[in-house]
């Protein structure tokens, strides 16, 4: 199914989904692209050079951590977690931006533009920039400028621009709008180091093909460590790169259940979540063809999150693909069980989950009791929660903390 | 009459053709009639109407604040195919519908080409729909005697150039520049090699757009392509100075095309 799956036969299709609907102009780079993608896949010394990159700068391979008190206190099946958050910036986004950057090098562009929600990328971005000695700009919603301050601020000390967009929703979508208008007027300088499996071809395949290296480590981990591969995956799904990442791999493997868990928001009888494979429809916007949560005449709707990284319309065109086709089961969490879920796994094994991350954590927690003892869970620990520290103090409603905030302001 | 017979036969008493454009619902419906009363007034000769969006990715500010208001003013699909009834029913000029493509796919290929039909537009600008993923649209405008305008792009490969030329109708839209609408483009030899080449291979008639503004830029053109297309520039006057602003600045326009 994995060698299938990049061989459709319209380029950049998975099923229907996918594609590459972009103003002509952009034409011509996104095709330059495509080809500097797949003479850099060709090159066996570049796959090396960017595990090399990895383990040097990236503490990879990062580990699998048997989650032994919480398979204790739910009494199902054994869960284990895949530790993303200790990648260098804490999420697996730093695999796609330092993948990019090397393919960046090999295009010779000395500038790269980034879109941004949770922050997590935009500083990944950053970083890669400052290392690898690029010009960098963010954009990123002005809605999350707010929500992720402490990661504007990291960006900008890394010597990126950080510019919030006040268009439409002033979130993530809006962010991707405006780094597509940059580029759409940059190309022959710029490249556009997209976030996540979504946007035209290339993009879907590259970050996956990066990512992948998530599921290729676990993969030969969970078969030391437990002797065989797990019962069921879980990731949380924004656009869906963590999820691929891991995933993919697996995609063979039929005994292997994948579960993607979006974001429920309040709830999706509420309306205001992004289960976009639960309640969106099939649509075209940002580049590709996919599901987004849209109205019925093909106007997006509103999205919300506790997590500002799954906090989108759409969802990446090969996971579309793999939800029609029953590969992976889609299920969602509201914002109050991920909040539950990242105070138990702070407090019972002393690892502290990025919101996003919680979600695919809190459909573990649905899920677990009800399986048998030898039955093994994986779950992507897609990045950490310290960036998360304002919103979790609130929503924990941390009087201690909110103290703290309001001597900091006076002394300001 | 088919959209390039229209604009050869206007062509022969004016240098140049206009085509200007309207965010459907911005700043208002009714301002939006003003708008196309001035344009018949000046003797404008095709007017794109947009539907407007929620993700307006190839615009720049302007039209990007005029969709999302458009939207917010209420205006669904319903709005903008009524008021292209009325406008074909009152106006002389050729009208067509421009937007992005999602709300198309959403209502299907056949019932987008039969609504254009019955509201007598006569085809469609879908900037965000490469000529490879039209599909079956080619057929509906066929059977529904529309005109699918494609776009080109001074950085296509000669290449690309040939495959988008190959499915051309009415005319082709040749964007002047690299970048988003509403940014001023300054006319100079770039654009001269990037006509040529539309030239060499397509017989259509050629239209330039993209950051044009001024009666001179109009008149630059003069003798290189069929038709100028006059987008933000107008719209920022109607936002500065007002509907006599806009009216002052389109009879300027129509002028340069004499
Ligand atoms: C920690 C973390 N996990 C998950 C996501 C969601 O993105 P994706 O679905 O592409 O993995 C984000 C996005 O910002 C993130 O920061």
């Amino acid at each position: 199914m994995l060698k299938e799956l990049f061989e459709f036969d319209r380029p950049g299709y998975y099923g229907p989904y996918g594609g590459t609907f972009i103003p002509e102009i952009l034409k011509t780079t996104l095709d330059e692209l495509v080809l500097a993608f797949q003479e850099a896949q060709a090159d066996p010394s570049f796959w090396r050079q960017y595990v090399d990159v990895m383990q040097s700068y990236s503490c990879r391979p990062t580990p699998v951590t048997p989650l032994e008190n919480l398979t204790k206190l739910l009494g199902g099946a054994k869960i284990y977690c895949k530790r993303e958050d200790l990648n260098h910036t804490g999420a697996h986004k730093a695999n796609n931006v330092m993948g990019q950057g090397l393919l960046v090098k090999r295009m010779g562009k000395p500038r790269v533009i980034a879109e941004t929600g949770a922050g997590q990328h935009g500083v990944a971005t950053a970083t890669m920039a400052a290392r690898f000695g690029l010009e960098c700009t963010v954009y990123m919603g002005e809605v999350d400028v707010e929500r992720q301050r402490p990661n504007v601020f990291w960006m900008e000390q890394l010597g990126a621009e950080v510019i919030p967009v006040t268009d439409g929703t002033a979130t993530l979508k809006d962010a991707i709008n405006q780094a597509n208008r940059d580029w759409a007027a940059t190309m022959e300088s710029t490249h556009y180091v997209l976030g996540t499996v979504c946007g035209p071809h290339p993009f879907p395949q590259m970050v996956s093909y990066f990512q992948s290296i998530i599921g290729q480590e676990s993969y030969e981990q969970m078969k030391k460590i437990t002797g065989r591969l797990p019962d069921h995956i879980y990731a949380c799904v924004g656009g869906g790169s963590n999820a691929s990442g891991i995933f993919l791999p697996f995609l063979d493997a039929q005994q292997v259940e994948l579960v993607g868990v979006e974001a429920g928001g309040k709830g999706i009888d509420s309306g205001l979540h992004a289960a976009r494979l639960q309640g969106g429809t099939p649509g075209v916007a940002q580049g590709y063809k996919t599901y987004f949560l849209q109205d019925d005449e093909g106007q997006m709707i509103e999205t919300h999150s506790v997590a500002a990284g799954l906090d989108y319309i759409g969802v990446g065109p090969i996971l579309s693909y793999l939800h029609d086709q029953k590969r992976v089961r889609f299920e969602s969490a509201v914002d109050e069980e991920v909040i539950d879920a990242a105070k138990l796994l702070i407090r019972k094994e002393g690892i502290i989950p990025a919101l996003e991350s919680s979600h695919a954590l809190a459909a573990v927690i649905r899920e677990a009791p009800k399986m048998k003892q030898d039955e093994i869970i994986l779950v992507n620990l897609s990045g950490r929660g310290d960036k998360d520290i304002f919103n979790i103090a609130e929503a924990i409603g941390d009087e201690k903390w909110n103290q703290f905030l309001k001597k900091k302001v006076e002394n300001l | 009459m088919n959209l390039t017979n229209y604009i050869r036969e206007r062509l022969q008493q004016k240098q140049i053709l206009l085509m200007t454009h309207v965010v459907v619902g911005y700043p208002s419906l009714d301002d939006n009639w003003t708008m196309l009363e001035m344009m018949q007034q000046s003797g404008v000769d095709l007017v794109e109407l947009q539907m407007p969006f929620t993700e307006p990715s190839a615009d720049g500010p302007l039209f990007v604040k005029a969709n999302q208001q458009a939207l917010k003013n209420g205006i669904r699909r319903d709005d903008y195919f009524e008021f292209m009834r009325k406008a074909t029913a009152a106006f002389d000029f050729k009208i067509l519908m421009m937007g992005y493509y999602n709300p198309v796919f959403v209502m299907g290929h056949h019932e987008f080409c039969r609504e254009l039909h019955k509201n007598e537009s006569c085809g469609f600008i879908l900037p965000d729909l490469p000529v490879e993923e039209f599909g079956d649209l080619f057929e509906y405008s066929r059977q529904y005697e529309l005109s699918p305008i494609l776009v080109c792009a001074p950085t296509n490969t000669p290449e690309r150039l040939r495959q988008v030329l190959a499915h051309g109708s009415g005319f082709l839209y040749c964007a002047a520049r690299k970048g988003v609408t509403g940014t001023k483009t300054t006319l100079d030899q770039s654009q001269d090699g990037f006509i040529s080449r539309c030239r060499e291979i397509s017989d259509l008639p050629l239209a330039l757009g993209f950051g044009l503004s001024e009666a001179a830029d109009i008149q630059q053109l003069h003798g290189k392509v069929e038709i100028a297309i006059v987008g933000s520039a107008l719209l920022h006057s109607w936002q500065e100075n007002g509907p006599q602003g806009y009216q002052h600045h389109l009879a300027g326009l129509a002028e340069s095309c004499a």
